[in-house]
């Protein structure tokens, strides 16, 4: 189903496939080489791609342009039109966010005694949490075990990472593998339970654990079903617009907006979890990406004008291998479990040029050289650039059927495109993933701010500047527990009666004002933009009140 | 509010833009145009592209009916026909390309019957998912449900294991289900197929797999302290030791 441009090469890597499986694991390459590889052609290198921020926590401090644009930025809404005498609803824990991140906070907090609100701005489970395919890290083999995963954790992040979140991540791991056993996550596993695990990109032991390639998309909906079971309360469609704080700056709630009726209303709570996931819509860099509709950093940008300290958000994670062709799909995964069972990476020329294993950072720089460097890329009907990976190896490797037993949603993926992964390889090139970096919390999820908590991709310093594929998964239910415990613990220790203010915001619009951020750009984004240019705001009802 | 939501054009920058690669507004060349209804209102758009994608290039911020964008997450279960058929076929809105005169309709919710239990009190017996969902005896073997499944998943086969009480063919065989609802709208027997599928995977997960005796041996190991020595060291070492141990194969051997 290729057009015939791109046979020639597919024909030149069909060639050397026999060749490359007795070659077998090619080298890793040494911190030297990584470090040249990365200042060359990692896109967070590209020095005109980021600036430093002029207002809030972390002033001085290099972000992305398009993250930066929402920090300096003006409350979307006057102050005036909320109605902070009168909250809408009043808990002891309020969970903003439904990802795996949120509702493991919930259920956790709600198990704690703590009464619970969820409100999210998309639908329950709309989040990366759903879309992480290839599996989840935790060291459970006899083989292996916590200090070996967390120096895997730390040499996959430059060893910038913060130690206790990178203990409190190793160390959490296999309890949280045996909860969602006992919630039902169907793992791959050999008939005695055994649990089948395999590599991920920076693994020193076999340790990803798998729900074929719906990992994320099974914990996800087994979480969100429990969440109902248990009646915990949620409101869909709400999207939090602004965080609320007492005048001495603790956080006491927040400020949302109903997206479809409009209605504004507050909620007044004891403690609050930012669980709202990353930035993976800002397009940095104009890249595409792997990520939900729903990730556009409105987490982020609440609590940094709440006065919540950001980390490593000069940091953005590049998947290796999002999809290159076809057209339509461009930018969306191809899961690392593809190269963890065994596809090769391979140039137009059909020769492999990195350990496909290398941590993700490394892989990604690896593509981006071998198609803008080296002029080593498969050039597609569009112009864009791609590598191959080898799919059909894995038929080769594993045994026929291999490819739709252990990767049916990628091969379901292609197949509506008419390309069969099993028979021919697929192109891809880096696209924008994740982001290394968030809100900068504690071991207990606990934020700079006094009752406001995050976990998930919102919560940043676990990962330092890379994260490992699998460590994704595990994080969102490490640290969603451990925020929703840790906020259970301080609403029981506070009596009621906590003012609801935006007090903190005149102090981040005099920041602003001195910045001279313009007073048009207002954030948190909550939906991303893609109608076509001049159509973009040609109209809209407030214009007419 | 979809038109007053805060929307950036994301910058554009070394020729290729997210705007290119999201909706590809520059491929509306002339001669390349295909129009779709949708819900029956025609617009003009590129050919080529998704219907998620056509829709957004037609003017429409989601809020409904638009999530992962990626073929997991069932949001945007679409039913459409084409020019000169009767036919209704569905797809994801984000993985299906358009086609010229497609009239479409988003599904995006449904209001399907979820029965409430504890889990971990059920007996994963041949009864179980005929006790919470008595309706699946109901299925009169249409296949409505297994023609309309945007995953292929042979929808009718596994509410056949349901009722036969085969907990562990209802788990295997509808284990691709993003419960995007679309064959709930199509059964006359008012099935909520995927809330019976996501019972009997939970089932299969916590009661009829055998646990994985690997983890609950590590989970005590670790609640013993077994590892806290270790990780106390860890913790203390600089970024120096840390790369010196990190690369030294001795130490961190990779399993092959």
């Amino acid at each position: 189903m290729y057009p015939e441009s791109m046979q020639e090469s597919i024909r030149r890597l069909e060639a050397t496939r026999e060749a490359r499986i007795r070659q077998g694991k090619i080298p890793t390459i040494d911190a030297a080489a990584k470090k040249e590889l990365l200042s060359g052609f990692h896109p967070d290198y590209i020095e005109s791609s980021m600036r430093e921020l002029s207002v809030g926590p972390n002033k001085g401090e290099r972000t992305p342009h398009e993250l930066a644009d929402l920090l300096e930025a003006w409350p979307l809404i006057d102050a005036s039109r909320l109605d902070l005498e009168r909250p809408a609803r009043e808990v002891d824990v309020l969970v903003i966010g439904a990802g795996g991140a949120g509702v493991s906070a919930a259920l956790v907090a709600a198990e704690k005694g703590a009464r619970v609100l969820v409100v999210t701005k998309l639908r329950i489970g709309d989040a990366n949490t759903m879309m992480a395919q290839g599996g989840i890290q935790a060291a459970d083999k006899e083989n292996d075990s916590p200090e070996r995963h967390y120096l895997d954790v730390l040499g996959g992040g430059h060893f910038k990472n913060i130690p206790a979140l990178a203990r409190a991540l190793v160390t959490d791991a296999p309890g949280v593998i045996a909860w969602l056993e006992e919630l039902g996550v169907m793992f791959d596993k050999e008939a005695d339970g055994t649990m089948v695990t395999i590599h991920g990109g920076g693994t020193s032991r076999k340790r990803m654990h798998a729900c074929r390639d719906y990992t994320g998309a099974e914990i996800m909906r087994t979480l969100r079903d429990e969440f109902r079971n248990r009646g915990l309360e949620l409101i869909e469609y709400c999207a939090a617009i602004e965080l609320l704080t007492d005048t001495r700056g603790n956080c006491t709630g927040a400020a949302f907006v109903n997206l479809e009726t409009g209605e504004l209303f507050a909620v007044r709570a004891k403690a609050t979890i930012i669980a709202t996931g990353g930035c993976g819509r800002l397009h940095v860099q104009g890249f595409p990406c792997t990520n939900h509709y729903g990730a556009t950093a409105d987490g982020l940008v609440l609590a940094y004008r709440a006065g919540a300290k950001l980390a490593f958000m000069d940091t953005i994670q590049y998947h290796p291998t999002g999809v290159a062709y076809p057209e339509q799909i461009v930018g969306q995964l191809i899961t690392e479990k593809v190269r963890g069972v065994g596809a090769h990476l391979v140039n137009v020329e059909g020769n492999r040029f990195i350990y496909e294993l290398e941590s993700r950072d490394i892989t990604a720089s690896a593509i981006i050289r071998e198609c803008k460097g080296r002029g080593k890329g498969v050039v597609t009907p569009t112009g864009s650039l791609g590598v191959w990976l080898d799919t059909p190896l894995i038929e080769k490797l594993k045994g026929e059927g291999a490819v739709k037993r252990d990767l049916p949603a990628m091969y379901k993926q292609f197949e509506r495109f008419g390309i069969y992964m099993d028979k021919e390889p697929i192109l891809t090139y880096p696209t924008q993933h994740y982001q290394n970096g968030g809100i900068l919390i504690d071991d207990a999820g606990q934020t700079g701010v006094p009752g406001l908590f995050a976990a998930g991709e919102a919560a940043g310093g676990i990962h330092g500047r890379n994260r490992l594929m699998g460590n994704s998964l595990l994080d969102i239910l490490v640290f969603g527990r451990r925020a929703g415990a840790a906020a259970a613990d301080r609403a029981a220790a506070k009596s009621d009666g906590e003012e609801l203010t935006l007090a903190h915001l005149a102090g981040f619009a005099a920041e602003l004002k001195a910045a001279k951020v313009p007073s048009g750009r207002k954030s948190p984004m909550l939906l991303p933009e893609y109608r076509r240019p001049e159509l973009r705001r040609q109209f809209s009802f407030a214009d007419c009140r | 509010m979809a038109g007053k939501a805060k929307g950036r054009k994301p910058k554009a920058e070394a020729g290729k833009t997210a705007a290119v690669s999201e909706s590809r507004p520059e491929s509306a060349a002339a001669g390349s145009l295909a129009t779709i209804y949708v819900m029956g209102q025609a617009y003009k758009v590129p050919k080529d592209l998704t219907i998620m994608k056509a829709m957004e290039y037609a003017g429409y911020q989601f809020i409904r009916g638009c999530g992962c964008r990626g073929g997991f997450c069932g949001a945007c279960g679409t039913v459409y026909r084409t020019k000169d058929s009767y036919k209704l076929k569905v797809g994801l809105a984000c993985q299906t390309v358009i086609e010229d005169g497609m009239y479409l309709a988003q599904i995006p919710f449904y209001p399907g019957n979820k029965a409430v239990y504890e889990l971990n009190k059920l007996a994963a017996d041949t009864q179980v998912l005929v006790k919470h969902y008595p309706e699946v005896m109901r299925c009169i073997a249409c296949n409505s449900c297994t023609k309309i499944c945007p995953q292929d998943i042979d929808v009718m086969g596994y509410i056949n294991m349901a009722i036969r009480g085969d907990i562990d063919r209802v788990a295997d065989m509808s284990f691709d289900c993003i419960m995007c609802g679309l064959c709930a709208t199509r059964c006359p027997a008012e099935i909520v197929h995927y809330n019976v599928a996501l019972l009997a995977r939970r089932l299969y997960g916590a009661k009829r797999a055998a646990r994985a005796q690997h983890v609950q041996e590590r989970v005590k190991e670790i609640a013993a302290g077994r590892f806290e020595p270790g990780l106390d060291k860890l913790c203390r070492m600089d970024e120096k030791e840390l790369a010196q141990m990190y690369y030294d194969p001795k130490v961190r051997d990779v399993e092959p």
